[in-house]
């Protein structure tokens, strides 16, 4: 053995032997099980991506936020954890806290809280998106029909593209983002079938590099529309700014990454879910199901930039597609 | 795919991969000149991203570009006195210094990132701009001349770093002292003046790659160059440490990504083919290594700290 | 007498002084930069501390994140002892983690007992194979391994991302047309055993200690291990007194790899979700393991076992830098900065402190001093610190 190694080791040492006591005191674990009717609801979020990426992970912070202002609920959030397993354990960890409701926002974290839900019945997860329970009580499951929302930007695709070419940004071929994606594609077909649309999944949630590339990619092949989902698409957006090509943005209101060129979004909004949700545990009725949100039960919104001057014709065609979906006499075309 | 095949995708799908090749290109020019001085430098993808960060925030903050480059270079030049100063005055060993600089590029620029600006604000960028004249010709003027400051830069640098190694006194200094930095101490050459000297350039440009990647993009985000940096240094020991070489290996990296890529968009290549497809870049650098490596090698003082009497 | 302080004075800085204050100049560094953004920085460290050391159940989150470190750092320690830079770790880990998946996708029903050995046995196979390729290139066609082993890195993630969104996804997710990337829940006879006490510590953690032990015999008390350190230390001696230094650069890394694919192999037994997944990146399923096992090995001082500490530490400053993260508002970004910090701090003061003890030394030679209470004798042993 080296003095290298023997002093390094033993400083090592030395710092955790010192952490250790300087906390052996504060260790002690306290219960806070049992909510009583009076207190504040306490929500746990987990999520992969950062609180204000005004994409899928800020749409949940914001429709928390709202939520507070009606209901006594206090909101505690661990952003950022693209770890799946990372996640896990702040899902777990939130669960042995005591937290009422914990969220797990991502559909690649269900395969832990599968594992995870059951061995905290007095807990209520809610998972999405996703459209499964794992057949628990306690385990809520939400979703969007995110495919409304893009067929209604694909009829406006349609209608404003010049080039008959239409470009798609997309991460992962995975629930609310291919069904976002379908229903964008179908609505472009269903207003105008001469449209080619170009979906490009770049096997990425946070490559902004590699997403601007395929923006451009898109405009090399003729695209003056484009569109995208996940907090990727921060880096196709400066990619149709640069080029002029509009934008049509899902999941947050993404108006603030190009004023000039983002026509409308799709809002999530969460509350749909999140008041059943909070609802039902205040009636003492936590009854694990889907919920799924859509146009017509509000979940699902169609915001326009108030700065784009979007013509009559197009707006009353998009208008026209959403209350065609509302009231079923429209149908998206997806499963 | 004979979509694939029309003359405006094509010309586009060139466009594009020289355009790709650039930020790798400025990187892995300023790691070919410190390497000849005997420096490897592991780190260039934290400094990318310190560099990139610092050029994204100044120019949101001044709508300035050229203050965004020049913040990025300067960035570049400030880890490289940093670890100019690690490596040569404190003698680290080289590999794993570079990954701690990597490691703190990492979490600096995220952490700042985080803290002063949060939410991914879009910024000017920036702009193609057409060279006059060579710009209107036909094919050659679409492909290499409608491209933006920094792509140009990134190619006039190649014979710039050329005539540098191979026809001035410093890069005669520069060679003698990767090569035997104890003949040339005897013949008087400063053996860490000049190594002092290629890191500084060395992480200056890449801290000007970074830039480039982060004013391309008009954006930043955590782990913005996504190996970047370590790519670049792969296509050093693929350029076998001469500027036309590491050039060639830029273009190749960057034309076959850009490939990919419109292929993908094309609908060429679709799911799980996607991810073949995707492996090429990789691939392709791995076969090249092993053609090109047997007969070149690298500067026989790499990585040796230089101590005087030795 | 100054100059007798003088030299018991260097002497001890040169001993472990020089680390703690790497440590501590980082630290420093830190509160400063927690200051700069408007947080307390006792909040923050007490936070930090708290959440990586504060009860049962942090220590055990701390020991599973340090449990991959562990093993990545040990397999490391052997490539950079036997003169070969590994920084493979992500796609061996991958390559260990999807062939021993693929193993028990294939054999279920194996009994527990013999199950998990051949899992952890298969993915070691999955992970040797992965970075002996670097290694066969390094020893038969002179590919540097740093770039090869880069690019494997990514051959590797795309390989992942084929197999979790084709064959291997779970058929579930085709079925309910959600398509997640990962597979099915794995065989439970392949669940890695919690260890009693109530925590979350698997039987992960107790195997990544065994293999740091066993690297330590290996590498110490083997003539393979010998064999691999000599090469390491002087591969021109070691060609001339007849060693083949080609096949002690592929072994290295064959088991430098196997480590890290047992780090996969932990990672996928050992999860929460008991499968492998991914949403396209490699640290999503990685945690940046691959990486951070460098920094664990070289605060090991590239020791197999005084990583098993310096891994523990690292791990709980992940786990605590979440805890800080929530507590002060502060990103837990701040601390991977530090790491790199310590990092770089190390290896620089490695040579001042040879060049202190040096000085230390002579200045006792004249002191007539003829022992070193700092630095016991009989420490002939010759380790080789850094690659070259």
């Amino acid at each position: 053995m080296t003095k290298l190694t023997r002093s390094i080791v033993r400083s090592a040492w030395v710092v955790v032997l010192a952490a250790l006591a300087l906390v052996t005191a504060a260790c002690a674990d306290e219960d806070t099980r049992g909510r009583s009717p009076d207190d504040p609801i306490r929500i746990a979020l987990v999520a992969p991506s950062a609180s204000n990426d005004l994409a899928f992970t800020q749409s949940m912070v914001d429709s928390l936020n709202r939520l507070a202002e009606e209901y006594e609920i206090t909101i505690d959030v661990t952003d950022g954890t693209f770890v799946i397993e990372d996640a896990a354990v702040a899902v777990r960890s939130y669960a042995e806290d005591g937290f009422d409701i914990v969220l797990a926002h991502g559909s690649q974290y269900g395969g832990s809280l599968s594992e995870i839900a059951p061995d905290f019945p007095d807990t209520v997860f809610a998972w999405g998106t996703s459209r499964d329970t794992f057949g628990l009580s306690n385990v809520y499951s939400y979703s969007v029909a995110s495919d409304e929302g893009g067929y209604v930007n694909g009829v406006m695709a349609a209608h404003l593209t010049d080039s008959k070419v239409v470009g798609v940004v997309g991460p992962i071929e995975v629930g609310d983002i291919k069904a976002y994606i379908d229903g964008f594609v179908n609505g472009v077909d269903a207003t105008d079938s001469s449209v080619t649309v170009n979906v490009n999944y770049i096997d990425s949630f946070s490559d902004v590099a590699l997403a601007a590339e395929a923006a451009q990619a898109h405009v090399e092949a003729g695209a003056d529309v484009m569109t995208g989902v996940s907090q990727m698409t921060v880096g196709a957006t400066g990619v149709a700014r640069e080029h002029g090509s509009l934008w049509f943005g899902a999941q947050s209101d993404q108006t603030p990454l190009g004023e000039e060129i983002v026509v409308a979004s799709v809002v999530y909004s969460w509350e749909y879910q999140l008041r059943q949700i909070v609802d039902d545990m205040l009636a003492g009725e936590v009854n694990g199901r889907v919920i799924v949100a859509d146009l017509a039960n509000g979940g699902l919104t169609m915001v326009y930039n108030p700065g784009f001057s979007l013509s009559d014709e197009v707006k009353s065609a998009a208008d026209a597609a959403e209350a065609g979906l509302k009231d079923g006499s429209i149908s998206t075309g997806v499963q | 795919m004979s979509d694939f095949f029309t003359v405006s995708v094509l010309l586009a799908t060139v466009a594009a991969g020289i355009r790709l090749a650039a930020p790798f290109l400025l990187a892995a020019l300023g790691e070919t000149l410190g390497q000849r001085s005997g420096v490897l430098n592991l780190g260039v993808e934290g400094v990318m991203l310190l560099g990139a960060y610092g050029a994204y925030y100044a120019t949101l903050r001044t709508d300035s570009v050229l203050l965004g480059i020049l913040v990025g270079l300067a960035v570049g030049a400030f880890m490289g006195v940093v670890y100019g100063v690690v490596t040569l005055a404190l003698k680290a060993e080289q590999g794993i210094s570079g990954i701690g600089v990597f490691i703190f590029g990492l979490g600096l620029s995220d952490l700042l990132f985080q803290r002063q600006v949060g939410t991914p604000t879009p910024i000017d960028g920036l702009r193609d701009w057409e060279v006059p004249l060579l710009g209107g010709l036909p094919w050659i003027g679409e492909v290499l001349f409608h491209q933006n400051v920094l792509v140009y830069a990134a190619f006039l640098l190649v014979p710039v770093l050329w005539y540098l190694i191979y026809r001035t006194p410093f890069g005669m200094n520069v060679r003698a002292v990767g090569e035997t930095p104890e003949a040339a101490d005897s013949l008087g050459v400063s053996v860490n003046g000049t190594r002092y000297l290629t890191i500084l350039i060395g992480n200056s440009m890449a801290g000007l790659a970074g830039a480039a990647l982060a004013l391309e993009l008009g954006i930043f985000q955590q782990n913005l160059t996504n190996g970047h940096g370590f790519i670049a240094i792969a296509l050093v020991y693929f350029g076998a440490w001469r500027p036309a070489g590491v050039m060639a290996g830029s273009l190749v990296f960057g034309l076959v990504s850009a490939t990919v890529l419109q292929w993908k968009t094309l609908g060429i290549v679709a799911g799980t083919t996607a991810s073949i497809v995707g492996m090429f870049p990789a691939v392709l650098t791995i076969l090249v290594l092993v053609i090109v490596s047997r007969r070149t090698g690298a500067p026989s003082a790499l990585t040796r700290p230089f101590e005087r009497g030795r | 007498m100054p100059s007798l302080n003088r030299g018991r004075f260097l002497a001890r800085l040169s001993g472990p002084g020089v680390l703690v204050g790497a440590v501590l100049a980082a630290a420093v560094i830190g509160a400063v930069m927690l200051l700069a953004l408007d947080a307390n920085p006792l909040a923050g460290y007490g936070a930090l501390v708290a959440g990586a050391f504060g009860g049962g159940k942090n220590l055990a989150d701390s020991a599973l994140k340090a449990m991959p470190l562990l093993l990545v750092g040990v397999g490391i320690t052997i490539a950079f002892r036997a003169g070969v830079i590994n920084i493979g770790g992500e796609g061996q880990i991958i390559a260990g983690a999807i062939l021993s998946t693929l193993f028990v996708l294939g054999f279920p029903d194996i009994p527990r007992f013999l199950l998990i050995p051949l899992a952890i046995l298969v993915g070691a196979v999955g992970g040797a194979f992965w970075g002996g390729m670097a290694g066969a290139l390094k020893a038969y066609a002179g590919v540097n391994e740093i770039l090869s082993t880069i690019m494997l890195n990514l051959v590797a993630v795309q390989i992942l991302n084929l197999l979790l969104r084709g064959p291997l996804m779970d058929p579930g997710e085709i079925e309910r047309g959600s398509r997640i990337p990962h597979t099915e829940r794995l065989s439970g006879n392949a669940d890695l055993p919690i260890l009693p006490g109530g925590t979350r510590l698997h039987l992960g953690v107790v195997i990544a200690v065994l293999m740091a032990v066993a690297c330590y015999y290996l590498l110490f008390r083997t003539t393979q291990g010998l064999r691999l350190r000599a090469v390491g230390h002087n591969p021109h001696a070691s060609r001339y007194a007849g060693m083949s230094v080609e096949r002690s650069v592929v072994l290295a890394f064959m088991y430098s790899g196997a480590m890290c694919g047992i780090a996969g192999v932990t990672l996928v037994f050992g999860s929460l979700g008991h499968r492998l997944a991914t949403d396209g990146g490699a640290t999503t399923f990685t945690g940046a393991a691959g990486f951070n096992g460098i920094v664990a090995a070289l605060f090991g001082g590239l020791h197999p076992l005084w990583t098993i500490p310096a891994s523990f530490l690292f791990g709980s400053l992940l786990v605590g830098a979440n805890a800080m993260q929530r507590a002060v508002q502060v990103p837990a970004a701040l601390i991977l900065a530090l790491n790199g910090l310590v990092v770089v701090f190390v290896v620089a003061s490695m040579q001042a402190r040879a060049r202190l003890s040096a000085a230390a030394a002579l200045l006792r030679a004249e002191e007539g001093l003829s022992s070193d209470p700092a630095a016991p004798a009989g420490e002939t042993e010759s380790v080789r610190e850094a690659p070259p």
